[in-house]
């Protein structure tokens, strides 16, 4: 597997607080990384860098080994990487399709279609069916309003469409907050085949268990700097909580590292798939 | 624990499809239902009436009731644009006047007495309403997509420039001095039971509603009235389209400028006075919600007929004109009471 997305020594600084201290990690294609820590800590801040929302003061981002910058979110967007914010920016009132191909219609072919702007309402329907059904997310009707989904469908239809307009990076805020434990469920699997399609995932949470069951390494960030980046062998709740807190460092634990490894990565056949 | 987990699904399935098939079909439904029950409010009221008056339902009154319900149709046309994209536009009615005044003073002065020049006093006229149209529309774009003023404010506002300028053409007076054309067209029908104006706006009616459910600008127009930010963040240019959104709204006031000096062989600054209200009430009573993100034309379309049956069926059955305005009010507050408890229920559902 191939490094995706890898971020070099990130500093944000606002005024004298510095919100991010050289921060690095990286994801390969096909990898779900946890970044975890307490509440300023400095998930969001780095979130914002990648979906180019907040330009970083310091840093480095690569995507495919390409150095990359974001101006605005659309060229982050246009770079292949997606973000679903914890509001998941869906409109209610607007179906399934809509919201799936919104900002990207399909427009009739002929003269007439793209003079008019006119929608290819069928082909947008069978698109939204069908990579709705490859993702196996239960949405039983594509033209129900987004607002009559339960959460966990509301959840997995913003995954699903930003998984389906991106190729390379996916930003996950928080997406099992706010949901019931089958829902959880639900959106974890998601989260597996989106990555089984070759996305890097970043996987941003407070909930221990979830991280535990869909990473396959974390990040812990702590004050603004990596605490801890633990891979498949390390990644147990009591090392999570310990770096998140504090009551664990770098130095207290051999078997994790600061910086990531190679060694650190698992191979492909001892991540924990959805049928593990 | 273990059990249970595993039997639940099986067990549940079933029944859960078997309601959600229910509530999609429901929901489905909702939006047709909505314009049924007002389409059913809007025949009760042609059948109540048509039995009150033995005048309901004649020719002249098909005549009289199509030309007060064009004008009103052509504005809440636009209406509906803009409150389903969120925003609200006051000043519809009063654009209507003045753009309507600002052609007849150019076909009044620009031509004064010229024989021969009719047709193109009446183009160049015509024209001159439909950009006085546009420029306001424009106007209420710009400021609430660039000066951030709200869009109440911007067309209140507008509301005051636009009637002010109207009356500022002529000391306040109409503007009669216009080619005999114009009025000749404009009450001219077509094999006698459709008036010119009521075919034209029929013909931009169907045209915008298409645009409206079937194209990327209506489905732009819905979703950010429905969420901004969901439209920011897919890439629109929400701004931009906002912009056109009003621009469209004064277009097509415009075109009612024109059609409203048509029938009168006039321009009136005074002529919209009474549509702003009536265009917004008829959207509304349509099913369009004053936060965005949800309304139709066909609705619209219900509404204006309604609003119009009001004031000319209360006439023919001897009510003081007066009335009509207390009528559709109370029809305005009715409509939307019954709107809340379908949306009430449906969220508690």
């Amino acid at each position: 597997m191939s490094v995706r997305l890898a971020v070099r020594d990130m500093s944000k600084h606002y005024g004298g607080i510095e919100a991010l201290r050289g921060v690095s990690l990286q994801v390969d294609a096909g990898e779900v990384l946890g970044l975890v820590g307490d509440n300023g800590a400095g998930k969001s801040t780095l979130l914002k860098i990648l979906a180019g929302v907040i330009a970083p003061t310091a840093g480095e981002i690569l995507i495919d080994g390409e150095p990359a910058q974001f101006a605005n979110p659309a060229a982050a967007q246009a770079a292949g990487v997606a973000t679903v914010y914890q509001d998941l920016a869906l409109a209610g009132q607007r179906d399934v399709v809509a919201n799936f191909f919104m900002g990207r219609e399909v427009i009739s072919r002929g003269w007439l279609g793209r003079r008019t702007g006119w929608l290819d309402t069928k082909v947008m329907s069978e698109h939204t069916v069908s990579e709705l059904a490859r993702l196996r997310t239960r949405i039983p009707d594509v033209h129900a309003a987004s607002m009559d989904l339960s959460g966990g469908q509301r959840q997995a239809l913003a995954i699903a469409r930003a998984a389906a307009w991106t190729s390379r990076v996916l930003l996950l805020d928080e997406p099992t907050s706010a949901l019931g434990v089958e829902q959880q469920q639900q959106v974890l699997d998601l989260i597996r085949r989106v990555r089984d399609d070759g996305i890097a995932v970043l996987f941003i949470s407070h909930q221990m268990p979830d991280v535990l069951a869909v990473c396959d390494r974390a990040v812990v960030l702590r004050l603004g700097c990596v605490a801890s980046t633990l891979g498949a062998g390390q990644l147990t709740a009591d090392n999570l909580v310990g770096y998140i807190t504090g009551a664990k460092t770098a130095a207290d634990d051999t078997g994790a590292e600061a910086e990531p490894g190679p060694d650190t990565r698992p191979s492909p056949d001892t991540r924990p798939g959805p049928d593990a | 624990m273990t059990l249970s987990r595993q039997a639940s699904p099986a067990q549940q399935v079933p029944d859960r499809k078997a309601t959600s098939a229910i509530a999609r079909y429901l929901d489905r439904c909702h939006a047709a239902v909505r314009s049924l029950w007002i389409g059913g409010v809007l025949i009760a009221l042609i059948v109540g009436f048509s039995i009150g008056s033995p005048y309901f339902l004649t020719r002249a009154n098909w005549l009289n009731t199509s030309s007060t319900a064009t004008e009103v149709l052509l504005l809440a046309v636009g209406e509906t644009f803009v409150i389903c994209s969120g925003g609200i536009d006051l000043s519809v009615g009063a654009v209507l006047g003045f753009s309507g005044t600002a052609g007849a003073w150019v076909m009044a002065h620009g031509f004064a007495g010229a024989a021969g020049t009719a047709p193109l006093a009446i183009s160049v006229g015509f024209l001159v309403t439909l950009l006085a149209g546009g420029a306001f529309g424009a106007l209420n774009g710009f400021l609430v997509t660039r000066a951030f003023v709200p869009p109440f404010v911007v067309t209140l506002g507008t509301l005051g420039i636009a009637t002010g300028l109207g009356y500022l053409l002529n000391n306040g007076q109409e503007i009669s001095a216009i080619p005999a054309s114009v009025a000749t067209i404009g009450n001219a029908n077509l094999g006698g039971w459709i008036p010119v104006p009521v075919a034209v706006t029929a013909a931009i009616t169907i045209w915008y509603a298409l645009v409206l459910s079937k194209t990327r600008f209506g489905a732009y127009t819905l979703s950010i009235g429905d969420s901004r930010e969901a439209v920011v963040r897919a890439g629109i240019n929400d701004r931009r389209h906002l912009f056109k959104v009003y621009l469209l709204s004064g277009f097509l006031a415009g075109v009612a400028g024109i059609l409203v000096m048509a029938r009168l062989g006039a321009g009136s600054p005074a002529s919209g006075s009474t549509d702003n209200l009536n265009a917004i009430a008829a959207v509304v009573i349509g099913g369009a919600s004053l936060f965005g993100g949800r309304g139709t034309i066909i609705g619209s379309v219900i509404g204006t007929g309604i609003i119009a049956v009001l004031i000319t069926g209360l006439v023919l059955i001897n009510v003081p004109p007066f009335w009509q305005e207390v009528a559709v009010g109370a029809v305005l507050i009715l409509a939307v009471y019954i709107d809340q408890l379908r949306g009430r229920r449906r969220h508690r559902a």
